[in-house]
């Protein structure tokens, strides 16, 4: 029971009778993974949440030093582990960026397909554990349900269900095999209606609804400030997308797609008029907003790769082959950020000249959006804390790398 | 606005606090003194033609090799280097800000390289000096918080530094 | 049944008693508590399992498919047969008697509310003129248990669940005590038995559909059932993604199991007392009960009697099987399978709200007790008053519902006005003389005399 901590601030808190230190974390059932916040509770109220991080660090930029890059994505899969296609995705146009590799249009196709699908799997994670951490369990296995058709459909592409090494500097490491796309298209039809279902059980219900709504509020300004990215500071109606607003090397890929940011604009979401209306009590910012976004996130990702599956069905050139497992880099640093589901993941990669890089760093976007806990619990009831750390959508395996 | 115009500009008004710049490179840089970068980042974000209002990154970069022979060849000397990524959310445009720093202060060995923080320009680089200075063992001077985050609070070392050797035993844990 | 045995010691020892003895009560007390003990854990044991199959329909899974064929009838029991082989622990910051103590006050108090819970008409293990405060009561110290567990348990977590459960449960005896008097004013009793006996016939006796505002007192008390027994979503008190799990956070094997025996056990509780309240008791929607039970008796009667003509060779002549017994007691049998159902869809109810609905908020859980659930109760409570008094129209049809509610008595309050009349032997001023109570076997239909007072009914603790 004893709380070991070693902030001297808090120990000066210990000794009120009538406030409470409590570890939430590294094991509890709501902390997705094992992300450690040390509570300062007065009765329910929080008066502080301090997050400690660390408990899955893996090393990962100090391995990335004796390793060449293409030996390096098995360890980016490891990152975001729900988004392991997006994590390659980013280190691989790190990679692309230094040596100034230019991708075919179909390999370009190819990797939407591949982006999209994985950011429809990590919002479902999210969307479902985030159900689980308000206490309703059925959503979270009507999430894996669909989940798993897409770990089925990326098995097929590259043998693995978790953590794929299927996006490579170069290109992939394989063509899609014949007749996934027929399959990628049939889930898609298939999960499309799907969706209200989710709706239903979550964005409507009304307890969801009094759970989320005017919970953690975080203005545009905050969350730019904390380094917030992806829905997480789209929910708080900033209009801010890498996917249109990134580098060159990363937008090209969605260049002639219809395609819009999402994110409240005027009072409505783009596409929002199929999906139920933002609720009375719902302020920006708050968490239902930033789940409301990854639900249209989702639509809208079916929504692209329904015209990359056109679009590389007809496009020409090969799927990228990969680059030489020890591709001697040019002198220079490069640093890439990519829109991966949880937000923007930057991989920073300075070279000396070898094969294998001087330092290579990854910018977690889920290190950033969870930052800024602490501001966002200060007050709120302890039911509270993982409605807001959920609604962050972390991945401690990102944070911690 | 041209990486050569803000160069100028920057160097301007900071005059002495930019050190230098590189503009062929890949991701163009400018170099920023330790003493200044607070300002010069207050200044990026607050200006009305850049808004640099987000920043992306925070990486400590070690300069050093060990074995003296391949060293001569490096073609540099040995430095630490803090990288600062930046990004506006309204002219979705970045810059890169470096400042370069002695691998100890005052060459004396274990005393940390110091840097003036940028937590009270963006909120994101308290936790990213914080790993920093974990990781990399630059300290930042004027941080409200700076602890390790992703190491334990006793671990000895800075691992990300080139010269750094896992200890042999942590807690009882064998380490090699 | 203490009678029962008497006879049975009697005519054992050649004996004659007039009232049953210490021994034959005793006996008759341990074959109520195996009984009851059967109920509450072999029902945990069926209600786990059903839980886990519910769930998994829910979720579009299966739920267990091994254990036991091909259903998974025996996964709770294996579960079991785990938990009691799992290590007991006991934390070391834990206040160790406490600790080990606080399962068995939760499982027992569940358990002891089940002994003025009727199945049938009169198959009761006590039978109580005071059953619905009796039940009340004993569920209110349902709620130490998790205080005490909380309190002992030495962990923070646990102590959050204890302050919570304490809160929570406090505050919804309110309005469930509110939607409980209801009924009992309708029917003017605080007896179970007669409570579910007054609401025999169609469906449309039942208490629920009596006027409209019973109905929404259901509803509420329903809703405040579940938040008493701690069921999603007001299972704030283990709250797994909040609290790790709450107030049994410490807990491991079968104390824990005791934890949920007395979960599922006050599950069906309320859940029954809910069917006896409103929702006709062991009475079904349709009374096909006593003609079913009169044509089945016509065969199990003479091959009883038959049993006994065989056995009377052996042991001595039994004589036959009094008339109408066997009927009435299949009748019973009927009843309670009736009311075995009707408790098992009450929980299957709670089973399928906690794997719909999230959580809510203990602000959230305090404001629909206080804000809602109290005023709606109340409001009830005043409309089926107000419905009563001016004796409005009601869809029940049996004549002790409405008007002659007057006349209905607590047999002690007739006991004492029968004892008044004769000491003060002027019996023409009472009342009761020109018009006697009603009795509600007439209206039953049972011919069985009422032994004493207006509402020992037939059956009884015997």
């Amino acid at each position: 029971m004893a709380t070991q901590v070693d902030d001297a601030r808090i120990i000066e808190f210990d000794v009120r009778t009538d406030e409470m230190l409590v570890n939430m974390g590294p094991q509890h059932p709501s902390t997705h993974g094992v992300l450690r916040l040390v509570l300062r509770t007065d009765g329910e109220i929080v008066s502080e949440v301090e997050p400690h991080l660390g408990y899955l660090h893996r090393c990962a930029e100090k391995i990335g030093e004796n390793l060449t890059p293409r030996q390096w994505i098995p360890y980016t899969d490891r990152m975001d582990y729900l988004a392991g296609m997006n994590m390659n995705l980013g280190w691989s146009l790190c990679v692309e960026k230094l040596i100034d590799h230019q991708l075919s249009e179909k390999a370009k196709h190819l990797r939407v397909i591949i982006a999209e699908m994985g950011r429809i799997a990590s919002h479902l994670v999210g969307m479902g554990a985030y159900g689980l951490d308000l206490g309703t369990f059925s959503p979270f296995l009507y999430a894996f349900r669909e989940r798993e058709k897409i770990l089925d459909l990326f098995e097929e592409a590259c043998g693995a269900r978790l953590t794929y090494s299927y996006l490579t500097p170069g290109g992939a490491t394989a063509d899609l095999p014949n007749g996934w796309l027929q399959k990628c298209e049939a889930f898609l039809d298939q999960f499309e209606p799907i969706i209200p279902e989710y709706h239903a059980l979550l964005t409507t219900n009304a307890i969801f609804v009094k759970r989320t709504a005017g919970i953690g509020v975080m203005s545009g300004e905050m969350a730019v400030d904390f380094g917030c990215t992806g829905p997480v500071l789209r929910g708080s109606g900033v209009d801010y997308d890498l996917r249109r607003d990134g580098e060159e090397r990363y937008t090209e890929m969605y260049d002639g797609y219809a395609f819009e940011v999402i994110s409240q604009k005027d009072g409505h979401y783009p596409k929002d008029h199929d999906y139920p209306a933002v609720p009375a009590e719902a302020v920006l910012g708050d968490c239902w907003h930033r789940f409301y976004v990854r639900m249209l996130e989702v639509v809208q990702a079916i929504d692209l790769v329904r015209q990359a599956i056109d679009r590389y069905s007809t496009a020409s050139g090969d799927w990228g082959v990969p680059i030489k497992l020890a591709h001697k880099l040019p002198k220079g640093e490069v640093y890439l950020e990519t829109e991966s589901p949880r937000g923007q993941m930057g991989f920073y990669l300075v070279s000396d000249g070898n094969a294998i890089p001087w330092r290579v760093r990854a910018r977690s976007s889920c290190f950033c959006n969870l930052s800024v806990t602490s501001d966002l619990c200060r007050g709120c009831l302890i039911a509270d804390v993982p409605a807001i750390v959920g609604s962050l959508d972390v991945v401690m395996g990102e944070i911690d790398r | 606005m041209s990486g050569q115009n803000l160069v100028e500009r920057l160097s301007q008004r900071f005059g002495e606090k930019i050190t230098g710049s590189n503009l062929e490179a890949i991701d163009p840089w400018i170099e920023v003194s330790a003493a200044g970068i607070a300002e010069v980042c207050e200044y990026l974000r607050d200006d009305a033609d850049l808004q640099l209002n987000l920043l992306n990154c925070i990486s400590g970069v070690d300069y050093f090799i060990a074995d003296p022979k391949k060293a001569a060849k490096a073609g540099w000397e040995p430095h630490t280097e803090v990288v600062y990524h930046l990004s506006s959310t309204f002219n979705k445009h970045t810059l890169v800000l470096k400042v370069i720093l002695p691998r100890w202060k005052g060459d004396v060995e274990g005393k940390l390289p110091e840097v003036q923080s940028v937590a009270g320009v963006w909120s994101t680089a308290n936790w990213h000096e914080r790993e920093v200075f974990d990781l990399s063992g630059v300290r930042f001077t004027g941080h409200p918080n700076l602890r390790r985050i992703l190491c334990p609070e006793d671990w000895v070392g800075y691992p990300l530094r080139k010269d750094y050797e896992m200890p042999l035993e942590y807690h009882g844990i064998r380490g090699r | 049944m203490a009678e029962f045995f008497q006879q049975i010691w009697d005519s054992f020892f050649q004996t004659s008693s007039e009232s049953p003895g210490a021994i034959a009560y005793l006996v008759a007390a341990v074959i109520h508590c195996v009984l009851i003990i059967h109920v509450v854990a072999v029902g945990a044991l069926i209600f786990i399992w059903m839980e886990r199959k519910i769930s998994g329909r829910i979720q579009d899974r299966l739920g267990p498919t091994r254990v036991g064929g091909a259903f998974g009838w025996l996964q709770t029991l294996a579960d079991g047969i785990k938990l009691i082989a799992k290590e007991d622990i006991t934390p070391k910051d834990a206040d160790a008697m406490l600790f080990k103590a606080a399962p068995y006050v939760g499982f027992a108090a569940s358990y002891c509310a089940y002994i003025a819970l009727p199945f049938s008409d009169g198959w009761v293990a006590q039978h109580m003129n005071t059953a619905v405060f009796f039940i009340l009561a004993v569920l209110g110290i349902e709620v130490f248990s998790p205080i005490l567990a909380g309190y002992a348990s030495g962990s923070k977590w646990s102590l959050f669940g204890a302050m919570r459960e304490a809160a929570q449960v406090v505050s919804y005896e309110v309005p469930l005590g509110m939607c409980v008097v209801v009924p009992c004013m309708i029917c003017g009793t605080l007896n179970l038995v007669t409570i579910g006996n007054m609401q025999a016939g169609s469906f449309t006796n039942w208490l629920a559909f009596n006027d409209p505002f019973t109905f929404i007192v259901a509803c509420v008390y329903f809703t405040c059932a579940t938040a008493s027994v701690n069921r999603a979503p007001f299972d704030l008190a283990e709250a797994e993604s909040e609290l790790v799990a709450g107030f049994h956070t410490e807990y491991s094997g079968l104390r824990w199991s005791f934890f949920f025996m007395a979960e599922y056990g006050s599950m069906f509780l309320v859940s029954g007392l809910a069917a006896i309240l409103f929702f006709g008791g062991w009475h079904g929607p349709i009374p096909i009960a006593e003609p079913i039970a009169g044509v089945l008796s016509l065969v199990v009667e003479p091959l009883l009697n038959f049993g006994r003509y065989v056995v009377g060779f052996v042991v001595g002549d039994l004589g036959q099987v009094t008339e109408g017994v066997v009927a009435t007691q299949i009748a019973n049998l009927m009843g309670c399978l009736n009311f075995l159902v009707k408790g098992t869809i009450g929980v299957t109810v709670m089973m399928w709200v906690r794997w719909t609905l999230p959580r809510l908020r203990i602000d959230q859980v305090m404001t629909t007790c206080l804000k809602y659930c109290v005023p709606i109760a109340a409001f009830g409570f005043l409309g089926a008053l107000v419905w009563q008094v001016n004796d409005l129209p009601t869809s029940n049809d049996m004549p002790v519902i409405g008007k002659n509610r007057f006349e209905v008595r607590e047999s002690w309050v007739y006991q004492a006005e029968k004892e008044l009349r004769t000491t003060s032997g002027d019996q023409k001023s009472s009342p009761d003389d020109q018009q006697p109570p009603f009795d509600p076997h007439q209206a039953t239909g049972s011919t069985e005399l009422v032994p004493q007072g207006a509402f020992v009914m037939k059956g009884g603790a015997r």
